[in-house]
């Protein structure tokens, strides 16, 4: 921890700014989210930083609260497939045998879907509210963190402490918790940030499709989706959201890249 | 031959075996919501016995079983239902758009592939240096933006400021061949750009790892120069990895032009299938996501027969 590459600070800063932003949506954007202030697409103005949208809204709000829910919808689908894939790996890991088969071929079966694909397949039936988009996503993407946390687990598995504390006697919780998690735990926090990255891309392509947060409720894909007829007239209000969530991705990459790097030396790689 | 070949008929077979699961979780998934079609067709307010006939009719009051095998079986046989919301047969319907669709990602496979290889080594030749800073800086920005957004800023940009494109890609059967590729044009520069991100990226890793073995160590200690020892040595190792990468990025491809043909109106696969998630008309999803997910594995499929071939260990076995 005493040396934080300059790459790294900036990442952290922008990535604590937008969830800052997220948190505080309602005390820092200047008007309501839903709230009719002006004309049509107006341009950029001293009342309106970044102008009003396709039905007169500010922008600006409407760019804050959509950074809440894409942050929100992204962060809580990262956790939930985190807990289901790191569990599930570390067990298909410590159990071997039959379980892990099971679980490593339907694993395998889900990942031969892509997964967008599925997720519009599961989407057509289910009705589109922020828990279901979730869940959806959540599931659908542990499988990636399965695959990670499996191949961690069962290197893990066969070193000298943990066959230590299995002829101790202690449980299959202890081996999972206080042996293998904590030795896992740096490469899966620098996969975390990929994740988060993919799963900030993943509902800005569903609200975009008109399958993910649903209006009046504004996410970045949303807006997008909203303000893209402008584009052919040369109004740009459609493009601010690329623009915050290549940022927003840029920065925690560089976050997961400083963390991996510092975590190789572990592994024995070349990384300092 | 007889190792390659049982090889091959095993990957092969489990190509399929993987293909009938994914008909499967398909089907499952569309199975799931407590409601059924007939309720989403109909809306809430249905009274029972409507409810009730649109179920027989649509074969509904059938186990789910009995309706899986009767859909797979129309699938075996060319038969994909008829749509929901517009009463047409689905496989016709499909057939152009499926044409369209393979017509945009086979240019954009076209030119992504060779340029994401050539960037690939020019990376690998000039590692650490400018010209690989410079292109990894511009891949990561690439993947970090989602695929519609760059459709977007493209068509913002060259569409309409520049005026370069049609940044509308309608295109009808009766256009020339060159008219479709005008209109396609920007739909494939998305795609190629999205993909060769990740495709070159890949390539890069990958014979940078053939690059740091010892043989190459060797042939650089006997004075071989940089361009034969890519060309005899590191190259041939690292067409298996290449390939993979390249099948991959395809299958991604497959994936993207979902999106990017939503963004640009393109009549294809993609548009037909998102439209009718919306429409929640899901007889056509199922045959979509079932061509989709037949692509996609039909192309890892290759990737591994051709890793398979391209293993000399393989071929002449002691």
């Amino acid at each position: 921890m005493k040396y934080i590459p300059l790459s790294a600070l900036v990442g952290l800063a922008i990535t604590a700014a937008y969830f800052l932003m997220a948190l505080f949506a309602p005390v820092i954007s200047p008007y309501g989210m839903a709230e009719v202030v002006g004309s049509v697409w107006e341009p950029s103005s001293a009342e309106h930083l970044l102008g009003t949208d396709n039905i007169g809204r500010d922008l600006l709000s409407r760019m804050i609260y959509g950074g809440r829910t894409t942050i929100f919808i992204a962060t809580a689908a990262t956790i939930l497939s985190f807990t289901t894939g790191a569990i599930l790996g570390f067990l298909a890991a410590v159990l071997g045998g039959l379980w892990d088969q099971v679980l490593s071929r339907f694993v395998d079966l889900l990942m031969s879907i892509p997964t967008l694909i599925f997720a519009l397949v599961v989407l057509s039936v289910m009705p589109v509210t922020i828990p279901v988009l979730i869940v959806v996503m959540g599931l659908l993407d542990s499988t990636r963190v399965f695959r990670l946390a499996r191949a961690v687990a069962v290197d893990i598995n066969v070193m000298d402490f943990v066959e230590a504390a299995k002829l101790r006697g202690e449980g299959r919780g202890w081996i999972i918790f206080r042996e293998i998690l904590p030795n896992a735990l740096s490469p899966l926090v620098a996969e975390m940030g990929m994740r988060f990255i993919f799963m900030v891309l993943f509902v800005s392509t569903l609200s975009f499709l008109g399958l993910g947060v649903q209006p009046p409720g504004a996410d970045w894909g949303g807006i997008v989706k909203e303000n893209k007829d402008g584009i052919v007239y040369g109004i740009g209000a459609a493009l601010y959201p690329a623009v915050a969530i290549a940022t927003l991705a840029i920065s925690v990459n560089l976050v997961a890249d400083w963390i991996l790097n510092r975590t190789t030396s572990l592994k024995g790689g070349r990384g300092g | 031959m007889g190792l390659v070949g049982k090889l091959l008929a095993q990957r092969i077979a489990l190509g399929l075996l993987l293909l009938f699961l994914v008909s499967i979780l398909i089907f499952v998934g569309t199975q799931i919501l407590p409601g059924d079609v007939a309720q989403s067709v109909l809306g809430q307010s249905a009274t029972p016995e409507a409810l009730a006939n649109l179920r027989a009719e649509m074969g509904l009051d059938q186990p789910a079983i009995t309706r899986y095998f009767a859909w797979l079986g129309g699938v075996l046989t060319g038969d994909l239902g008829t749509a929901l919301t517009s009463g047409q047969d689905i496989a016709t319907s499909i057939a152009g758009r499926l044409a369209n669709t393979l017509f945009l990602a086979f240019w954009a496979a076209l030119i992504s592939v060779p340029l994401a290889i050539f960037l690939g080594l020019l990376a690998v030749r000039y590692r650490d240096r400018w010209p690989d800073k410079l292109i990894s800086a511009v891949t990561l920005a690439s993947i970090s933006i989602p695929e519609f957004l760059i459709g977007y800023l493209l068509m913002y940009f060259i569409g309409v400021k520049l005026g370069w494109a049609p940044s509308v890609a309608t295109i009808y059967d009766s256009m020339s061949l060159g008219e479709k590729l005008q209109a396609i044009a920007l739909p494939v520069a998305v795609l190629t750009l999205v993909v060769l991100a990740h495709m070159m990226r890949m390539t890069r890793a990958a014979i940078l790892n053939v690059m740091q073995s010892a043989y190459v160590e060797t042939a650089e200690l006997k004075g071989l120069s940089m361009f034969k020892i890519i060309w005899r040595h590191a190259f041939p190792n690292s067409i298996a990895p290449i390939v993979n990468v390249v099948m991959l990025n395809l299958a991604y491809l497959v994936v993207g032009v979902v999106v990017v043909e939503v963004v640009f109106t393109y009549p294809g696969m993609g548009q037909y299938l998102v439209d009718h998630v919306s429409k929640r008309d899901v007889p056509v999803v199922q045959a979509c996501g079932l061509i989709f997910a037949a692509v996609y594995i039909g192309l890892n499929m290759v990737a591994d027969i051709v890793s398979i071939l391209a293993n000399p260990r393989l071929r002449h076995p002691k």
